[in-house]
């Protein structure tokens, strides 16, 4: 067999066992799951994303900041996003798409709260049949707010009324 | 609520719910891709000794794809939410390894030596054997925690499995170690291959019940948490098993793997340092005191510490003296970066075990120190996805016993590699998978086996949170 075949017999099996290699450790990335983050800046996300990113950035800030305060409440529609908006992990935005949300230190929570005053399952969001998002406490030690008051049962969520879970502040947004 | 709305700029992260996926397409597609790189080596091996495409290589890729195609068909079936790069990984490094028995089965300086046996047709037996224990594992043991009742049975097996090498009559001495028992009609086993299994069991079992006894009463000097006397009790105890392994059969490496294997366990139960030290500091110590009267350890070390002047001594016909260590290193550094190729290095040269406890130099010489860095990589992805499946695991036993059989795993691949490599002084194991001997590469299959169960557990979602009882009795009134 000519020398030339051999060597790049030679280099390419060298180049498929680092390929191997390459693509394990691009399963792992992937393999991380529970949640996953997508930069807003970066434009690698899905078109949805895009837009609502794109929509975000376009909108003026004064607007923005009116949304869930003041008229938000009265707005129809369901509400799209789920933002953090004190706590450690203030800014963080989870999209709605009509799956439940679980918050708690548990490493598998969509929101994994690094908060002494959460439990490790703290509380649920989920959709009822109509849409409608409800809150639900599952069971926490130090109990979930909705505004002011501790829920005891599963309690429908008004856009922009803040759920208290320990210093962690979370609430629904268009 | 003026002050909820600052969507400050450093934290603009979306975060998604993903449903945990079971990935087994994922690990189709690395099976196929780990099943195609050996049958490649293999033509390249063939192109490269005989100048044509070898007659087996049919046989080899249809009996490696086998073996690959049922392990993902049960793991598939019974194991669905398992981790989706061990089996791909393990099927690489059994079928790569294969292929380099088979390489040094064509060379005809082997072929010359009285022993020679064609290996490759052998191993490929085991691991068709091995794949089967894997299957019985998957099939048989539908949850990890059933393991945790055969605790002490398991250190019983142990016990005995590692003591049988030395009952007279069963138990042969191979070169210097008694690691080895024969079965009339069957040839020869390791058992400490599979003690490595039955002791990651028990010291699991035992760990999880004493764990807090071990991490608690302590008292706090120069930074370390020390241990009371009392509570030294049990590593003392394993201590002198290995030092007694180390005495009688004479073997460095299942020594080391089963006291390392102990306090990695011990340290990951206890979250206590102090254990670390506590146990480098005892491990030197026997070492030291077992090698000032053990002559088979004394030249072990003198071959590590001297490998030219052993191969000198070897060299003159001085007996007890072997010329391997010194082989391997050349092999290794004629091999260079980027190796002679496969089928064109002179490892042979290194006779016996060249395809065993040598293996390494002969990927070393022909696939060059990029190659040896990729397959200790592979090497280190199990044992990534053992501790991240360790990580993974919601009960502290299958924590324990992944995080035991993935250290055990680890420490392996060092003491092999270190020792052929002369890092460390050369023990007689087995490369994991790589080598040829069929204990290995059948408890190894079994190992992989444990740990793709333990992962199932892990990685399957957990059951939604049961509904209040309360909360159906309630109207939710809406404005």
């Amino acid at each position: 067999m000519s020398e030339l075949t051999l060597t790049v017999m030679r280099l390419g099996f060298l180049a498929v066992l680092w390929l191997f290699v390459i693509v394990a450790v691009q399963v792992i990335r992937s393999d991380l799951f529970g949640t996953r983050v997508t930069q807003r800046g970066s434009r690698r996300d899905s078109g949805r994303q895009q837009q609502a990113a794109a929509r975000q950035a376009a909108a003026p800030p004064q607007q923005r900041q009116q949304q869930p305060s003041g008229g938000g409440r009265q707005r129809r529609g369901a509400p799209s996003k789920l933002v953090v908006s004190e706590g450690t992990l203030t800014g963080t935005t989870v999209a709605l798409q009509g799956q439940t949300v679980t918050l708690g230190r548990a490493h598998d929570s969509t929101i994994v709260l690094d908060d002494d005053y959460a439990s490790s399952r703290h509380a649920r969001i989920y959709p009822d049949r109509d849409g409608q998002w409800i809150v639900e406490d599952l069971g926490s030690t130090n109990g979930t707010y909705l505004d002011r008051t501790r829920l005891t049962t599963p309690t429908p969520i008004p856009l922009g009324a803040p759920i208290r879970i320990g210093k962690t502040v979370i609430e629904l947004r268009k | 609520m003026s002050s909820t709305t600052n969507t400050s700029q450093h934290h603009t992260s979306t975060i998604g719910a993903i449903g945990t996926p079971s990935r087994r397409n994922t690990e189709l597609a690395l099976l196929v891709f780990s099943v195609v790189i050996p049958v490649f080596a293999y033509v390249n091996v063939g192109l490269a000794i005989d100048d044509k495409v070898p007659t087996g290589l049919l046989s080899y890729g249809l009996g490696l794809g086998l073996i690959a195609g049922v392990g993902h068909v049960v793991v598939r079936k019974f194991a669905p939410y398992a981790d989706p790069l061990l089996l791909p990984l393990a099927t690489l490094l059994n079928g790569v390894g294969l292929v380099v028995i088979w390489r040094l089965d064509q060379s005809k300086r082997l072929q010359l030596r009285s022993t020679f046996v064609e290996a490759a047709p052998r191993q490929l037996l085991y691991s068709a054997l091995g794949v089967a224990l894997f299957v019985a594992v998957l099939v048989l043991l539908k949850d990890h925690r059933i393991l945790q009742r055969y605790t002490y049975i398991s250190m019983a097996g142990a016990i005995v499995l590692l003591v049988l090498p030395l009952v007279p009559g069963l138990g042969v001495d191979i070169f210097g170690a008694r690691i080895w028992i024969k079965i009339p009609g069957l040839g020869t086993v390791q058992p400490g291959e599979f003690a490595k299994i039955a002791l990651a069991i028990f010291f699991a079992g035992y760990l999880m019940v004493k764990r807090d006894a071990l991490a608690l009463a302590s008292r706090r000097f120069m930074g370390l948490y020390l241990p009371r006397g009392r509570d030294l009790g049990p590593i003392i105890v394993v201590w002198i098993i290995s030092i007694l392994i180390l005495v009688f059969e004479t073997d460095l490496g299942t020594s080391l793997l089963f006291f390392g294997m102990f306090i990695i366990m011990l340290y990951v139960a206890t979250e206590r340092t102090s254990w670390i030290v506590f146990g480098l500091l005892m491990s030197a110590a026997g070492a030291v005191g077992v090698a000032s009267f053990e002559t088979h350890v004394q030249q072990r070390v003198e071959a590590w510490l001297d490998p030219m002047n052993e191969y000198l001594l070897s060299q003159k016909g001085v007996p007890g003296h072997t010329e391997q260590s010194m082989q391997a290193l050349w092999a290794f550094g004629s091999g260079g970066t980027l190796g002679t190729g496969l089928g064109q290095g002179n490892s042979d040269l290194i006779g016996f075990a060249a395809n065993s406890d040598f293996i390494l130099a002969t990927f070393g010489e022909e696939l060059g120190l990029a190659g040896v860095m990729a397959i200790l990589l592979l090497y280190g992805l199990i044992v990534e996805r053992g501790v991240r499946t360790a990580l993974a695991a919601r009960d502290p036993f299958g924590k324990l016993l992944a995080i035991g059989l993935s250290g055990a795993f680890a420490l392996q691949v060092f003491v092999v590699a270190g020792g052929v490599m002369g890092l460390i002084p050369l023990t007689g194991m087995t490369m994991p998978f790589l080598a040829y001997g069929g204990s290995s590469v059948i408890a190894n299959w079994a190992l992989i086996g444990i740990l793709l169960r333990i992962s199932d557990t892990a990685r399957r979602p957990a059951p939604a949170p049961a509904p209040n009882p309360d909360a159906e009795m309630t109207q939710v009134v809406r404005p």
